[in-house]
């Protein structure tokens, strides 16, 4: 190897570029994990959509299993969950493609955490849009179906552009939650950003030099996610009143 | 309670659910649980779970405390650092923050060579006080922020009304603004602890063995890999259950109309 | 809509399997010098990484390191995430009885380290109260249980070797006990010989410790008898030696 070690290294090139730089790694651990954190985000709000609507407007036994869902996943630690659905969810999407006759396919570890992420944030966000659907005032509707919509049209034009503004702040929570449990998959071996950091500070033994890096990088998403949900919800709450009264 | 569990659809539910839990008592490997030292592990590991949410979560609240009036009514001097610390907090993740400071602390160590004769040094030796440091901090953190609208909650009128009866500071902060904005926060708290009981299992990182870290021994042990999980989720989906219910009977004993 | 859904998971399928679908060798995902470590790249490094390479090129596969979770190394393999295991993971008769082992293709001792300053001994009498780090679901891990816990006065798991390492130059523990030569490269270390020395290799117990080294298979995979003779090929024509040569000033096979 033709890099010094790491105790002559001067923090810079430890967190450059260089042959001897660890900052391609980290980088590209940060773009794993925002890739995931966004994945897991979308996928999660699809649910959250489909368990909001399930929970209200659903079947009694669809507002029971919903429940059941929510409930489980809210009292369950993320970190177990993502251990068990780790194994089971290729475990079982195999022996249910292989019960039907194909081959085993070898989901992709990106996919994988994609799906056990969206599969916590599913539950969180099912609660966030069930509250914020049913701060809409009934009212409106009531006279959304007075007039003869349909309740696919009710559901279009009324209730996601008036539950925008009350799910914003909520929704911006779980997309900071979301970039944060991506920290939980190095647990389990992903290699994203905290991963990245305790490899490349356990090989060099420079802590204090990645660790702080690390921490900045994800500050960085937090700030810009604050910022940019913050400018989310005045252009959602754009005609309304303000919130001083 | 009793009529909405007798509903047919609730019965079939929960006649499919016994069906499910039979299949999973008879069927699956639960041999391991039959040993003694496991069992034992086992409620080690659950009193260390329960052991470390309390401790932090009330010294986490404890220091919240201040960061949060800092906020709401201190000097700008002591108000931004205590911006800063609950942003930097909630801004990155707990393993990370848990992982600085048991491994970057730690590799601290050998540079100050007179801290091994120290008294403290059997302490400082173990993982605890580390898991405890970083996850109140974490509380900390978080719990600020929430005191923090909890303090600009309480009604202006109340402070000034205490005020012109002569209250000393120190008397309307413990009489009238602290109370009432615990009052505000307690369903808010009780969420909060099962968020931080849902945290601990990040110890078992550091060599703690709570009851994920005596799960994760079992399964390497016997190789089995569904079976201890699933007593694990079970063991948590009780304690939340018990966590719940306790700070629900708190609210009931706490009168919950503000004025 | 179910041919859709089909549909999308055989597009999947394509997308992730090539033509001859490449091995998928599991790597313990933490540093564990001379054998496997990342380098500042991200590309995997080591002694074991060019024995993997050098078995891969005689038997015409195409392999791929995945690195794994250590704790998690053998589910991985049984339920079908990798294909190999490839992480200086020991036969025993214990593991033999979920997975299959090729022949061994190295072997080496346990070691036991200390503090600098330390007077003990590598066996229980002289690791009476002390504190014993070691890493998860390891031959080691069980031998400490066997031998010292009932004398020690406490046994730390780690999640990887190197936690533990770090640990005991931090001064949390007393011994760590780890395979002699991956220990070896940490007390060459600047870190390593400021803090620590070997206090000497474990008395071996082939039960516990295993029987040397050898690739992770599951039960009943054909690969076995191919990786057996890639390995005894590179035995005989040279290509082991001239690896260990380059890493080692001493033969790794054992006896």
């Amino acid at each position: 190897m033709s890099c010094l070690p790491a105790s002559q290294l001067s923090s810079l090139t430890l967190l450059g570029f260089g042959e001897c730089g660890w900052g391609a790694t980290l980088l590209w651990g940060f773009a794993n994990s925002i890739l995931i954190a966004i994945g897991a985000y979308g996928l999660g709000f699809v649910t959250g959509v489909a368990g909001a609507f399930g929970k209200l407007y659903g079947g009694p036994v669809g507002k029971d299993l919903w429940a059941l869902y929510t409930t489980l996943v809210r009292a369950v630690p993320e970190l177990v969950l993502i251990l068990i659905l780790y194994y089971a969810v290729p475990g079982l999407l195999n022996e249910l493609l292989i019960s039907l006759g194909y081959a085993r396919i070898d989901l992709p570890q990106f996919l994988t955490g994609v799906i056990v992420l969206a599969f916590v944030q599913g539950a969180y966000q099912t609660e966030v849009l069930r509250g914020a659907i049913l701060a809409v005032p009934q009212g409106q509707i009531e006279a959304a179906r007075a007039m003869g919509m349909s309740p696919f049209q009710v559901a279009r034009r009324i209730i996601f552009p008036l539950m925008t503004s009350n799910a914003v702040p909520g929704l911006g929570n779980l997309w900071l939650n979301a970039t944060k449990d991506t920290a939980l998959l190095a647990v389990i071996g992903f290699s994203e950003l905290t991963k990245a950091t305790f490899q490349a500070s356990a090989t060099t033994k420079a802590f204090f030099t990645f660790y702080p890096a690390a921490m900045a990088l994800y500050l960085l998403i937090s700030l810009t996610s604050m910022y940019g949900f913050g400018r989310i919800e005045k252009w959602s709450r754009k005609g309304q009143r303000s919130l001083g009264g | 309670m009793r009529k909405s569990l007798l509903q047919p659809h609730r019965i079939v539910l929960m006649a499919i659910a016994v069906l499910l839990v039979g299949y999973c008592v008879l069927k699956l490997n639960w041999s391991w649980l039959a040993e003694p030292k496991y069992q034992v592990l086992i409620v080690q590991g659950i009193w260390r779970s329960i052991w470390l949410t309390v401790v932090t979560m009330a010294i986490g609240m404890v220091l919240a405390i201040p960061i949060g009036l800092a906020q709401a009514a201190g000097p700008w001097w002591l108000a931004i650092p205590a911006r800063v610390f609950c942003t930097v907090i909630r801004g990155t993740p707990l393993l990370m923050q848990l992982w600085l400071v048991y491994y970057g602390v730690g590799s601290l160590f050998p540079s100050i060579p007179w801290i091994k004769d120290s008294a403290l040094w059997p302490i400082l030796r173990q993982a605890w006080p580390y898991a405890v440091l970083a996850l109140s901090l974490s509380v900390a953190g978080y719990e600020g922020e929430v005191m923090r609208g909890a303090f600009r909650g309480v009604p202006h009128g109340q402070l000034e009304a205490a005020k012109a009866m002569g209250m000393p500071r120190l008397a309307i902060f413990r009489r009238v603004w602290l109370p009432q904005a615990l009052q505000r926060v307690l369903p808010t708290i009780g969420g909060e602890t099962v968020l931080q009981l849902k945290s601990t299992p990040l110890a078992s990182t550091i060599t703690i063995m709570e009851i994920y870290g005596v799960v994760g021994k079992i399964r390497s042990n016997t190789l089995i890999i569904y079976e201890p999980m699933l007593l694990l989720a079970l063991i948590y989906i009780c304690m939340t259950g018990v966590i719940v219910l306790l700070f629900r009977w708190f609210e009931s004993r706490i009168p919950s109309r503000v004025a | 809509m179910k041919n859709l859904v089909l549909a999308a998971f055989a597009a999947l399928a394509i997308g992730t399997a090539a033509d001859a679908a490449p091995l998928k060798i599991g790597v313990a995902a933490e540093p564990y010098p001379p054998f496997t470590s990342p380098d500042a790249n991200g590309n995997w490094v080591g002694w074991e990484v060019d024995f993997m390479n050098a078995i891969c090129k005689q038997a015409a596969l195409e392999c791929v390191i995945t690195p794994t979770a250590w704790d998690g190394i053998i589910p991985a393999l049984t339920s079908g995430q990798i294909d190999v295991i490839m992480s200086s993971m020991s036969i025993t008769s214990e593991r033999k009885k979920t997975i299959d082992f090729s022949d061994k293709y190295y072997n080496t001792p346990a070691m036991i380290m200390v503090a600098k300053d330390s007077a003990a001994t590598p066996d229980a009498a002289g690791l009476t109260g002390k504190i014993i780090g070691v890493q998860v679901s390891t031959v080691h891990e069980a031998y400490t249980e066997k031998y010292f816990a009932p004398v020690a006065s406490e046994v730390k798991t780690y999640q990887t070797q190197d936690e533990a390492n770090q640990d005991l130059a931090a001064g949390r523990l007393d011994a760590a006990m780890a395979d002699s030569v991956a220990l070896q490269v940490f007390l060459d270390s600047d870190v390593g010989k400021a803090c620590c020395k070997s206090a000497g290799m474990a008395a071996d117990d082939k039960e516990i410790l295993g029987d040397g080294v050898g690739f992770g298979l599951r039960k009943g995979d054909p690969l076995l008898a191919t990786l057996n003779d890639a390995i005894k090929a590179i035995r005989a024509d040279g290509t082991y030696d001239a690896i260990t040569k380059t890493y080692f000033a001493f033969d790794v096979y054992g006896e």
